[in-house]
């Protein structure tokens, strides 16, 4: 028993079947749990009011942006070195949710810095490397669309996959270097030294844990349709053959 | 690989068409920028390290989806990757012969256009420096895209979204390596940065590129 029994998409749909309503509702009630108590259990904060509370949504976005990326590198990796059809798949199907979870970060933070900063948009390095972290999955989505045979497309996907994550990294660097700028540093670290108080704390994160459950949902159900949509070409295909 | 190397040379030239015409572009985009803005020869002073590194940018890759596409249409590109030498240094020679033909004329031309934008003083010498030592880097890395994008249909419009994010950060530091050195600030720091991504970039994308290609003619 190894996990590359998951590769095999027979194997996948049957796991992911019984998967699937697990982690749909444990999502469910983490998100629902977490905003709930966010919006309405905790405190206005001394200085931004009750704009706060979008940090529910903003932060959880922002760090499924990055994610969905990093999955999506493991994803191509693992389809380059064992050509496992799943895997590119599941890269497929992880893009159009990390793009907008990308757009969602970027909204909920003009949304948050129109009264906070008393701007819509500041040409700064955080919001500038989402901003190029949104081009990136936007190539990366039209490339997939662009080519019509699978494992190429497949193939080609990877290798900007990863040659992207290089540059997504230093692009990161170097808007930092190019501009210093209004985000606050980060909120979140393990050292518990400059985290936000508590109150905000424990929602956030359990508003956190939603998100990654929700984007697992969500990849779940999209890698299934993909399979599905693979199998129903094979068929038309043996179909036309006959 | 000098064949290839001339060989691509010579067809750049005297295909007409190629050659040149990033440079048309890049005379273009300068001459626009002032209509844009407004004649102001402050204003124009300011921008002008920005505005020349993009036009250099733009025209750049305005000239990428002829670096395979030709080749890829009559099938020499077969010929090639079958040929003798490795595919990465087919590819290496084809993005040398793209800046030959397109980024070292912007190069050259860059500081003339530099004086329709009324850049100051010492930017020029910056200007100059930070090209040369940033356009290997846009060819390079517009290989890639180029590589890519070879076998599809309308190709063009897709390897500008593929290849534009990737452009950001030469463009960063090559523009910010012109501004420091019109003001007179020390310019060590993104020019070292600026190299550092050209060295990298053409160590290890030519290998990126040939798998692309690879795969693409499969």
């Amino acid at each position: 028993m190894s996990i590359w029994e998951y590769a095999n998409p027979k194997k996948f749909m049957q796991t992911s079947a019984w998967a699937l309503p697990w982690v749909t509702g444990l999502a469910c009630v983490a998100l629902v749990g977490g905003l709930v108590w966010g919006f309405f259990f905790t405190p206005d904060d001394y200085k931004q009011g009750s704009t706060v509370k979008i940090i529910y949504i903003h932060v959880p976005s922002a760090m499924m942006a990055i994610n969905a990326w990093v999955m999506m590198l493991v994803a191509s990796l693992i389809w380059i070195i064992r050509r496992h059809h799943v895997s590119a798949l599941a890269a497929k199907a992880a893009a159009p949710i990390g793009m907008t979870m990308t757009l969602i970060a970027l909204f909920t933070g003009a949304i948050w810095g129109q009264p906070m900063w008393g701007t819509w948009w500041e040409w700064e390095p955080r919001l500038t490397a989402f901003l190029i972290l949104f081009l990136f999955y936007l190539g990366y989505i039209a490339l997939w669309e662009a080519v019509d045979d699978p494992d190429t497309a497949a193939d080609l996907t990877s290798v900007l996959c990863l040659v992207g994550s290089v540059f997504a990294l230093l692009s990161r660097y170097a808007v930092n270097f190019w501009n210093q700028g209004l985000h606050q540093g980060a909120s979140l670290s393990v050292d518990s030294q400059e985290n936000v108080a508590d109150v905000f704390w424990y929602p956030l994160l359990v508003c956190m844990a939603g998100f990654v459950l929700l984007f697992v949902t969500l990849v779940l159900i999209r890698t299934r349709t993909e399979i599905r949509a693979r199998r129903l070409k094979a068929l038309e295909a043996r179909e036309r053959m006959a | 690989m000098i064949a290839l190397l001339l060989r691509d040379l010579r067809l750049a030239i005297r295909a007409g068409g190629g050659f040149g015409l990033g440079l048309a572009f890049f005379l273009i985009v300068t001459v626009l920028v002032p209509f844009g803005v407004g004649p102001e020869g402050q204003t124009l002073a300011k921008i002008a390290p920005g505005i020349l590194w993009v036009g250099a940018l733009l025209a750049c890759l305005l000239s990428l989806d002829r670096i395979f596409a030709l080749d890829f249409e009559d099938g020499s590109l077969d010929l090639l990757a079958t040929a003798p030498i490795p595919l990465e240094a087919v590819v290496t020679m084809k993005a040398a012969a793209h800046w030959l033909t397109t980024g070292l004329p912007l190069v050259v031309a860059a500081p003339v256009f530099g004086v329709l934008l009324n850049l100051q003083g010492e930017g020029f010498y910056w200007l100059t420096v930070s090209l040369a030592l940033g356009t290997p880097a846009l060819s390079v890395i517009g290989t890639f895209g180029a590589a890519l994008t070879v076998g599809l249909k309308r190709g063009g419009l897709l390897l500008s979204l593929l290849v534009l994010p990737l452009y950001v950060p030469t463009l960063i530091f090559g523009a910010e390596a012109v501004r420091r050195g019109t003001e007179g600030m020390e310019t060590g720091v993104p020019l070292l940065l600026l190299g550092g991504i050209t060295a990298a970039a053409v160590a290890l994308l030519p290998f990126a590129s040939a798998a692309a290609i690879r795969v693409n003619l499969r």
